[in-house]
């Protein structure tokens, strides 16, 4: 075990046994604030089951700290475009993040065809695309597409926002 | 005979022109779903289910039914045309038929396929008409201390039985029971893990929760990890079978059917088992031993027949008492859900038209995927050309339409994120997705039929085993669990004495992990081993992995440059010192557990 434990320490694990602990301690704490109305004619009450998983989750944080410092290592998700071998890519990764932070933030008010294509441009710009004039026409066609899609064949009102009184 | 007159009520309503368009926009969907990389079923299911919030429910599930059983057609022709199988259960799929393929019976390869799936799930499909209605016979008369015991046990047996590392399948039921609790107590009203925030009062919306884990997450973590590599497919024709192909298939449909549809039905079954179950049948019973390895038409029609008779069976304990058993069928069921229909065994009577409809529109499906697939498959394949930054940027585009459709609150989309952000750590750390999503969906169920049953019996636990249907589902989840301890103890106690079967079973699943981590088997499965290694085994338990250091020259492996130029995208990469150490290391930490 100590070999293992020293030839490629990755313990960025303990990260994720400290996100169930919390989640677990979250619901436990929460629960303990209801008030508990156990009657007759529910003897359960609220608390039990928020209380039973976040013990679930507690137990799993600890088995898991344990695992990770005892050099088990978990075994990443494979898929047909993935390249197990690459580094974790970051960058690629906040871009993704925050072109789609953006579009939550701007869809009410520069509406869904904009902001969705603003979104949609990004995204493809932070995957590697280059061809960012063709992709600015594609992206507004993807909107327009599903905003009048919506409109029409589902009866949903996407946000208009600044287009309002133009779409 | 009551059961076929329904089943005739049923396919007039799935024959009226607007079930049937969606059934056809539903196996083209699925079909190109499934030859798509990065996008599953699930995924497909997850990130329409908005957009079918205009249709009726009905037409809505027989859609997705379409899609589910195209996704199954679809995967096979990326495993034959391109040795990168999508999902685990067509990893045995893609050693014959990629082998078949290379050899130039690609077309052969396709043709088997196609009609062993056709075969399968028009036979799953019967059987699903025969075994449903008994399951709800028996299962209607059940009360809440039952109904708790069996989603207990399918909670478990998901949980457990699935994936490599028991902890972290428990890990994410964990967090799956606890997004299912956010909102409000069904019997007391109280909020509960809303910390105040008005907007998490309903409880998170399970649209949301399935597009955030499967369509969110899935995209950025290949975004993370985007293969730079260029997919290039073997060419194709339309596929088509010669008399010598179909008398050696016709026999592995039929048992690959008799594996698939039983494990697909139970929880945990799953298709990856009846697969590698079929492809040692076959390969034990076939004439032609010498072929495996080097494309046996059987061992892509065996195990073919068993993916798509699984989707079958899955289908049915999702009809009968509202179980699901994998992913699709969970994002299925959130479906139903959100249409405000309670699955359960009361859904045979009281939508008789939507069950029976769906079930009809499975034979219809299947029939027009034979159609699509058998001509159109070299056109299927160009898919796989669809530049990579317009595939995944176009997930995200569509998860964030359809999460904002519902309720036009960006703060579901910010929620997306958390749960996308989520999906990439459980993917990251090898999470398995799937106890989570039946987790979101069964814990309220759970908890309802938990405190249904103590309130009958005044709050005495012992209300919990007054039923025998309960009292069988505990002795099964204990059983479940104590598995793995009594097979540690025997293999302590008889060192050496493992099987043959075992062992079999062993390689098969081996070889399948490493082409599923990218690399290509060259050759028979146990010459493979001898090349890149195989367990060491001291007194019967695994202790290691031997390997060459290099690449071995043997001859047996003499067209692997050949190999790596079809390809792509699977590097076939030696297994290193590193790569040993590293295995090991696994292997230790899974002994551990």
């Amino acid at each position: 075990m100590t070999t293992a434990a020293t030839a490629r320490p990755n313990r960025s694990e303990l990260g994720l046994a400290a996100l169930l602990g919390v989640v677990g301690v979250v619901a436990i704490v929460d629960a303990l604030g209801l008030t508990s109305a156990t009657t007759t004619s529910d003897p359960v009450g609220p608390k039990a089951m928020p209380i039973a998983v976040g013990i679930l989750l507690l137990v799993c944080a600890v088995v898991l700290a344990l695992q990770v410092l005892r050099g088990g290592a978990a075994e990443p998700d494979a898929g047909e475009d993935i390249d197990p071998t690459s580094a974790f890519d970051w960058k690629t990764l906040a871009l993704l993040v925050g072109f789609f932070l953006l579009n939550a933030a701007l869809i009410n008010q520069l509406g869904w065809v904009i902001s969705g294509a603003i979104m949609f441009w990004g995204s493809c710009w932070a995957l590697g695309s280059r061809r960012w004039i063709v992709n600015i026409f594609i992206s507004l066609a993807l909107t327009l597409a599903t905003y009048y899609g919506f409109y029409f064949g589902l009866g949903i009102k996407l946000p208009a926002g600044i287009l309002t009184g133009i779409l | 005979m009551e059961t076929l007159n329904l089943l005739m009520d049923g396919f007039s309503h799935a024959l009226t022109p607007t079930n049937l368009l969606f059934a056809c926009i539903g196996v083209v969907l699925g079909t190109a779903v499934g030859v798509l990389p990065g996008i599953g079923p699930a995924m497909a299911v997850a990130l329409l289910l908005p957009v079918t919030a205009g249709l009726g429910p009905d037409t809505a599930l027989i859609m997705f039914a379409g899609i589910y059983y195209g996704g199954m057609y679809g995967g096979s022709t990326t495993s034959i045309l391109l040795n990168t199988p999508g999902e685990s259960a067509t990893v045995i799929t893609a050693i014959e038929g990629h082998k078949m393929a290379k050899a130039g019976r690609a077309a052969q390869a396709l043709a088997t396929a196609a009609i062993g799936s056709f075969v399968a799930g028009t036979i799953g499909t019967a059987l699903l008409v025969a075994v449903a209605p008994l399951v709800v016979k028996f299962a209607v008369n059940l009360g809440g201390p039952s109904y708790f015991g069996i989603m207990l046990l399918a909670l478990v047996a998901v949980t457990a039985v699935l994936g490599s590392s028991k902890v972290r399948g428990f890990a994410s039921l964990g967090l799956g029971l606890a997004i299912g609790l956010v909102g409000s107590d069904v019997v007391s009203g109280q909020q509960r893990m809303t910390f105040d925030i008005p907007l998490l009062a309903d409880g998170i919306d399970i649209v949301v929760v399935a597009v955030g884990i499967f369509a969110v997450g899935e995209a950025l973590w290949i975004a993370a990890h985007l293969s730079k590599a260029k997919t290039t497919t073997i060419p194709v024709g339309a596929p088509w079978m010669g008399k010598e192909d179909w008398k050696r298939s016709w026999k592995p449909w039929l048992r690959g059917t008799a594996y698939g549809y039983p494990f697909g039905a139970l929880p945990a079954g799953g298709a990856e088992i009846p697969t590698f179950l079929s492809y040692i049948t076959e390969k034990r019973l076939s004439k032609h031993k010498e072929e495996f390895g080097h494309g046996a038409i059987e061992g892509v029609a065996g195990p073919e027949a068993a993916n798509n008779a699984s989707a079958a069976g899955s289908l049915t304990p999702m009809l009968a008492l509202g179980l699901p058993v994998n992913a699709t069928a969970a994002v299925m069921l959130a479906a139903l859900t959100s249409y405000g229909i309670q699955p359960g065994p009361l859904l045979f009577e009281e939508q008789p038209q939507l069950v029976w409809g769906l079930i009809a529109s499975l034979f219809i499906g299947n029939t027009l995927l034979l159609l699509i697939n058998m001509p159109l498959a070299p056109l299927w394949a160009k898919l796989l050309q669809i530049p990579r930054p317009y595939l995944y940027a176009g997930i995200l585009f569509f998860a964030t339409l359809g999460a904002f459709a519902v309720n036009m609150q960006s703060f579901d989309l910010v929620l997306l994120m958390i749960l996308g952000l989520l999906g990439l750590v459980m993917r990251r750390y090898g999470l398995p997705v799937l106890p989570m999503i039946i987790g979101v969906i069964l814990a309220p169920r759970a908890e309802k039929a938990l405190r249904q049953s103590l309130q009958l019996s005044n709050g005495n636990p012992i209300g919990l085993f007054s039923e025998p249907v309960a009292v069988v589902c505990y002795i099964i989840i204990v059983l479940v669990l104590a598995l793995p301890l009594f097979a540690w103890w025997w293999k302590k106690r008889h060192p050496g004495a493992s099987g043959l079967i075992a062992e079999g079973v062993d390689q098969t699943v081996e070889v399948a992990e490493r082409i599923g981590e990218g690399e290509t088997v060259q050759g028979d499965m146990r010459a493979y081993l001898d090349e890149h290694g195989t367990k060491i085994r001291e007194n019967g338990r695994p202790v290691g992995i031997a390997t060459l250091p290099t690449k071995p020259e043997a001859p047996g492996a003499n067209d692997g440059d050949e190999d790596r130029g079809h390809c792509p995208g699977s590097d076939a990469r030696p297994v290193s010192a590193s790569e040993t150490e590293r295995r090991q290391r696994e292997e230790r930490g899974r002994h551990s557990e």
